[in-house]
């Protein structure tokens, strides 16, 4: 060990590199290893067709999500394709002895919900899954990244991951977040000053007071939009907010393993004058409450605001042109008070139970707009009973919402919560692609408190009015 | 998955000059029910290529008969968004060997890789050009040297080279995968697991 500065991405990095290959990638050792049912069943047929296993079962972890439905899940899944996914991934886990938390499960949910409330998300680690929100887990200060299908198979065959290392940068934000400034507005606030790919090639590392001072929850909810930004992922050093909400969890480590773990965890964090490739800071009295208007998640602003002109932002004006026509919308225009008709919160950027306060905080004792379909979708069975023993469920029913069960639902739309085409829907999902939500869907991503704001009232509002 | 090695391929190309291609784009979600890999090249660019009644778009290039080739061409930043690698299978399926652009997102990139698509990354200015070569002339060829790392505009013989790192070039000249590397590595990597903590 030398004793030259060194960030915290560059010591978990480090620490899992089992062969460094000349003029290519790093052999890296993944501690944790999620899978689905989308992306893992062509892994699982390469293995077959190479006649070979899964080298350590016990680091891999199945859970349903991505096309499960969020109403009548004690029925068949209608779907037959659907249901073949899902079969799919229950015979695999169970052919090679791989946990497995299926439609039903009293654990199951978002796999980036459940991984860190069930302890299997620790500091320190490396994480992958077949899914680009696996950034989640950085939260933790663990390096997390999404990848194919084929790096699934290679994870399952040889528990390591080819990987060159990315360039690090860090990203500090200091200050306090106003009132009904959310980490939501906080991230697509970092995303519209960079674009969605200003952190391409990077690993970014989130620093300063805003973070330091945010939850366990909302710290998830900024990592995971960090592909958004075009990182590989994002984290943030590990502190005693991390260690009080792992303690306990049903997978952390216990007793005399749960006291070494945290004392090597306290030596995770970037040390005083370590480098970065690329540094940006903001001030968080700069940040209101945000929302997109365009398709990519680069393209949003203050919800105050009027979308930008072309000339003013950083995509090209053919893009940028495709973009507002799809949505629907002209330059200079004001956001608020444009009208919309449904209402998503959930999903592993938005689906956790600080979400589900927030939004309760404004439909409290209001009624939901009769425009406005709204899917309010937990994101998983533990935030689900969550949100019931803590008195949320009466607040979002006697206000007229309806609470679906745990899945990703429509943040992606391969199961039957789709937007129908032409609508609007105000979503604290993490992309606002053309059709990510259903075919012709106009999403506009926000936080929770825009998104009950928008509930109440059937168009943009500013949630500050409310609070 | 096997795939065909890469070596030089000389081909006309198919224009895509927009921004922020994402994978949603490349193969929306709904199409990624399948558990085996086939039959997704039919579904590339579903939303752009077909009307909701699945009738082609006219105004779509690859409904375009003047345009063909086993190059794709895209504007800056592709395949950004979700990590599916079925939009690269999608585009693999459809017989594009080689993606061309400024600036590639990073898991679309491996991805690519990893199926045995070639991703190229030029100059905005050589970007333009390509796009000028082939509006000027839809047959208009380019030429991928791997072994070289140059790409070549045929009709004005303008190159430029480009990186790539030496393992995965060897790997797509031969028709390797890193499972192949790994496996070869399993004592090591089972020394390197029983030090984990956890």
């Amino acid at each position: 060990m030398s004793n030259q500065p060194t960030t915290l991405f560059d010591k978990v990095w480090d620490a899992h590199v089992v062969r460094k290959i000349a003029d290519g990638p790093d052999v890296l050792f993944i501690d944790r290893h999620f899978i689905h049912e989308v992306t893992s069943p062509v892994a699982f047929l390469g293995l077959e067709s190479r006649g070979i296993g899964v080298l350590f079962p016990n680091r891999t972890f199945a859970t349903a999500d991505h096309n499960t439905p969020t109403i009548n899940q004690h029925l068949p899944v209608e779907d037959p394709l659907s249901a073949n996914q899902l079969k799919a991934l229950e015979t695999n886990t169970a052919k090679y002895g791989i946990s497995h938390w299926g439609l039903g499960h009293q654990k199951n949910g978002i796999v980036h919900v459940v991984g860190p409330e069930n302890g299997i998300t620790l500091p320190g680690m490396t994480i992958v899954c077949g899914d680009s929100h696996t950034s989640t887990h950085g939260a933790f200060g663990a390096i997390a990244f999404g990848i194919g299908t084929s790096e699934v198979e290679m994870v399952l065959a040889s528990q390591c991951i080819m990987q060159p290392k990315p360039k690090k940068m860090r990203i500090t934000i200091n200050g306090q977040l106003g009132k009904g400034v959310l980490p939501k507005d906080a991230v697509l606030y970092i995303i519209s000053q960079i674009s969605a790919s200003g952190a391409t090639g990077y690993f970014v590392e989130y620093a300063g007071d805003v973070f330091e001072n945010m939850s366990m929850e909302g710290r998830m909810t900024v990592c995971n939009m960090s592909i958004e930004m075009g990182a590989r992922g994002g984290m943030i050093a590990p502190d005693e907010k991390t260690f009080a909400y792992l303690n306990g969890r049903e997978q952390s480590p216990k007793g005399e393993a749960w006291e070494n773990a945290v004392a090597y965890w306290q030596t995770l964090k970037t040390d005083e004058g370590a480098g970065f490739d690329l540094e940006y800071t903001y001030n968080a009295a700069d940040i209101e409450p945000q929302i997109t208007y365009g398709t990519n998640p680069g393209l949003g602003t203050g919800i105050t605001r009027h979308i930008p002109k072309a000339a003013d932002v950083l995509d090209g004006a053919a893009s940028y042109a495709k973009s507002l026509n799809y949505m629907g919308f002209a330059e200079d225009e004001s956001i608020l008070e444009k009208p919309i008709d449904y209402v998503f919160l959930g999903s592993c950027t938005n689906g956790r139970i600080e979400d589900f306060r927030a939004f309760a905080s404004i439909v409290k004792g209001r009624k939901k707009a009769d425009n406005v379909t709204a899917w309010l979708v937990p994101g998983s069975h533990i935030v689900e009973a969550q949100i019931k023993e803590e008195g949320i469920l009466d607040i979002l029913t006697d206000a007229g919402f309806q609470l679906r069960q745990p899945g990703c639902s429509a943040c992606l739309a391969m199961n039957d919560d789709k937007i129908p085409a032409g609508k609007y829907a105000v979503s604290t999902s993490n992309r606002n692609f053309e059709g990510r939500q259903g075919p012709g869907a106009r999403t506009l991503l926000a936080s929770p408190l825009v998104a009950a704001a928008a509930a109440i009232t059937g168009k943009v509002t500013d949630p500050r009015e409310f609070l | 998955m096997a795939y065909d090695k890469f070596t030089i391929l000389t081909s006309s190309a198919v224009p895509l000059p927009l921004e922020n291609v994402d994978t949603d784009q490349i193969i929306p979600a709904r199409f990624l029910k399948a558990t085996e890999r086939k039959g997704f090249g039919d579904n590339l660019f579903r939303d752009w290529r077909y009307n909701g009644d699945d009738t082609p778009k006219a105004d779509f290039v690859l409904n375009n008969p003047l345009y063909s080739g086993k190059i794709l061409v895209g504007g800056r930043n592709f395949g950004s968004g979700s990590s599916r690698e079925h939009a690269a299978w999608a585009i693999y399926d459809y017989g594009f060997r080689c993606v061309v652009s400024s600036f590639f997102a990073d898991i679309f990139k491996n991805n690519s890789i990893n199926v045995g698509i070639l991703p190229v990354t030029v100059t905005p200015e050589f970007l333009d050009k390509i796009f000028q070569a082939i509006e000027k002339d839809a047959n208009s060829e380019l030429t991928v040297n791997l072994a070289e790392q140059t790409i070549t505009i045929v009709s004005t013989g303008e190159s430029e080279s480009f990186d790539i790192n030496g393992y995965k070039k060897h790997n797509l000249i031969n028709g390797y995968d890193d499972i192949d590397y790994l496996q070869a590595m399993k004592e090591e990597i089972g020394v390197f697991e029983a030090a984990r903590p956890y």
